[in-house]
């Protein structure tokens, strides 16, 4: 117990000596980790709105003119039998019309869809609406609809979310080239800062080891530095990441998903709540943090221990 | 006891720094080993306190080999040696008692034991009543007795001791000399490195002259009837003899 308050003391003490560089490299782990926390919560709701696009929006199955409704009885029991198939609904092309002047027409719908009323615009639009069970199935559900000759068209949230998966793909690029950068900075900054302890410590490590105290005993007070310094350049960015967190939250919930302009984003865009993301926030950002600073500090510390 | 065998010790830059010691120390002996500059005195330390390793030959000390000691006993094996410097080496941020305290927090020592064995420690050398002061509030000879009181603390069975009293007025170094002879009556090996001729020959103890890596004189080995080459002492003592 005492041998462990004297390693601890030192170590904070070290800091103490070393303020400068100490908040140097603290400042530097935690703009590593703030860095890698924000692209991480855009990359897990950009993910996760890919998700949700592809749930909610689901295969819309249009077929070709003059396809009776025993043809596409038959294609729904087709499908169904397949498998994978959570849900399938049928849209007549009236409940399409419907849909199409609540959307676009809004408070003026019935005057200005007058004009249409006895040539409705989307006849033989009628489809059939699929849910997957399992969303990674779908671009081989879709292929498979496909394959069936009076199948005129199919819609599905490719395009939304292949340009989803193309944005989280820039974003893991570019958040590992700024962590990478800021990783290696982190490093020469720790290490210039336990070389300086080191430094300033010189005499008492030569005391240290002609009195006979391990390597491990020598080290420990610089461990302790490296270990605090990672610490608090995690905790710092994860507490400053959970308000901004909880800001954007409360943003999107009350700005966007209540106005009516983003009506149809409702079911689409929520972000993930912190407490899912927050694990895998602390977790990298220990193991980034606290493991950087201590193993910087054991392989830093090792080159002055040849007494 | 500590045995040199035909050691010889060469440094990577080819200098030739010890060329084939033959020499042994009793336990609770106390030697003095005098010598010119650049004679070997230093390097002779180095390798009892193994921050060296000798290039030929062999060095027991209490039943050790020390050139096939493995680096992760080597703590262990410092912790029998009590090593004390000319210019102290003590930490300046910490007060006296913590200086002593440190040489047995580093060995890992319980904060009971630490209690119980500094006080010890303090009244042996004289310190008690400065235990608060920090080193900077002390006279040379005062600082060199913490430095002594720090070796001792962990029952050294050997002190080392380089030039304890080069930077002490001849009262001081009295003090200390006579500090050492009394830790030495106590049984345990002192081996002291002096340019004091005073101290050297008021002593009466066994005295070892080195001269370019080699031995030139062993008052032991007289003593016991050995052969043993004599020089004058103006040779073995060099230019910064007192």
């Amino acid at each position: 117990m005492s041998t462990f308050l004297y390693c601890l003391k030192s170590g904070l003490l070290n800091l103490k000596k070393n303020l400068l560089f100490s908040v140097a490299s603290t400042a530097t782990i935690a703009a590593c980790i703030f860095l890698f926390c924000l692209f991480f919560s855009v990359f897990a709701n950009v993910r996760s709105i890919a998700y949700q696009a592809e749930n909610t929006i689901g295969i819309s199955v249009f077929f070709n003119q003059g396809v009776s409704m025993e043809e596409k009885d038959a294609f729904r029991d087709d499908i169904i039998a397949h498998g994978g198939v959570k849900e399938i609904n049928y849209k007549s092309a009236e409940e399409a019309w419907e849909g199409f002047k609540e959307d676009y027409f809004g408070d003026n719908a019935d005057e200005l869809a007058a004009a249409f009323a006895d040539d409705n615009p989307l006849a033989e639009s009628d489809s059939y609406e699929i849910f997957m069970n399992d969303i990674s199935e779908q671009q081989a559900e879709v292929d498979y609809i496909r394959s069936f000759e009076i199948v005129r068209e199919v819609n599905y949230a490719n395009s939304v979310v292949d340009s989803l998966n193309k944005l989280n793909q820039v974003i893991v690029i570019v958040s590992l080239a700024m962590i990478g950068i800021l990783f290696a900075i982190s490093v020469f900054l720790i290490s210039n800062t336990i070389n300086l302890a080191a430094h300033f410590r010189k005499r008492e490590n030569e005391i240290m080891k002609l009195i006979g105290a391990t390597n491990g005993m020598i080290r420990a007070p610089f461990v302790v530095e490296g270990s605090f310094i990672g610490l608090v350049g995690t905790i710092v960015p994860i507490g400053l990441m959970y308000g901004i967190y909880r800001h954007a939250e409360t943003y999107i919930s009350e700005k966007l998903i209540l106005s009516d302009s983003f009506n149809s984003l409702k079911d689409i865009i929520s972000l993930i709540p912190f407490r899912e993301i927050m694990p895998v926030m602390l977790g990298v950002g220990a193991v980034l943090g606290v493991g950087m600073g201590f193993i910087v500090s054991f392989i830093t510390i090792s080159k002055h221990l040849k007494v | 006891m500590i045995e040199f065998r035909n050691v010889s010790k060469t440094y990577e830059t080819g200098n030739r720094a010890l060329r084939n010691i033959t020499l042994r120390i009793k336990d609770g002996e106390f030697v003095f080993v005098v010598g010119r500059s650049g004679s070997g005195k230093s390097t002779l330390m180095k390798l009892i306190t193994r921050e060296l390793k000798a290039t030929e030959g062999s060095l027991i000390v209490n039943g050790k080999d020390l050139n096939t000691l493995r680096p992760r006993d080597i703590p262990r094996y410092r912790r029998g040696l009590g090593v004390i410097f000319q210019d102290f080496r003590l930490l300046n941020d910490r007060n006296v008692y913590e200086n002593i305290a440190f040489a047995q927090r580093v060995i890992g020592a319980s904060a009971g034991k630490i209690r119980e064995n500094v006080p010890k420690i303090l009244r042996l050398t004289g310190l008690s009543a400065k235990y608060k002061n920090m080193p900077n509030q002390l006279s040379g000879g005062e600082q060199q007795r913490v430095a002594i009181a720090r070796a001792l603390i962990n029952q050294p069975s050997v002190i080392l001791a380089d030039e304890p009293t080069g930077n002490l007025d001849e009262k001081n170094s009295e003090e200390i000399m006579n500090l050492l002879y009394e830790i030495n009556a106590m049984g345990t090996t002192v081996i002291v490195i002096t340019h004091s001729r005073e101290i050297v020959e008021a002593s009466g103890k066994r005295v070892v002259v080195m001269n370019k890596g080699r031995i030139v004189s062993d008052s032991g080995k007289q003593a016991a009837g050995g052969e043993a080459e004599t020089v004058p002492w103006e040779y073995d003592y060099g230019e910064g003899m007192k």
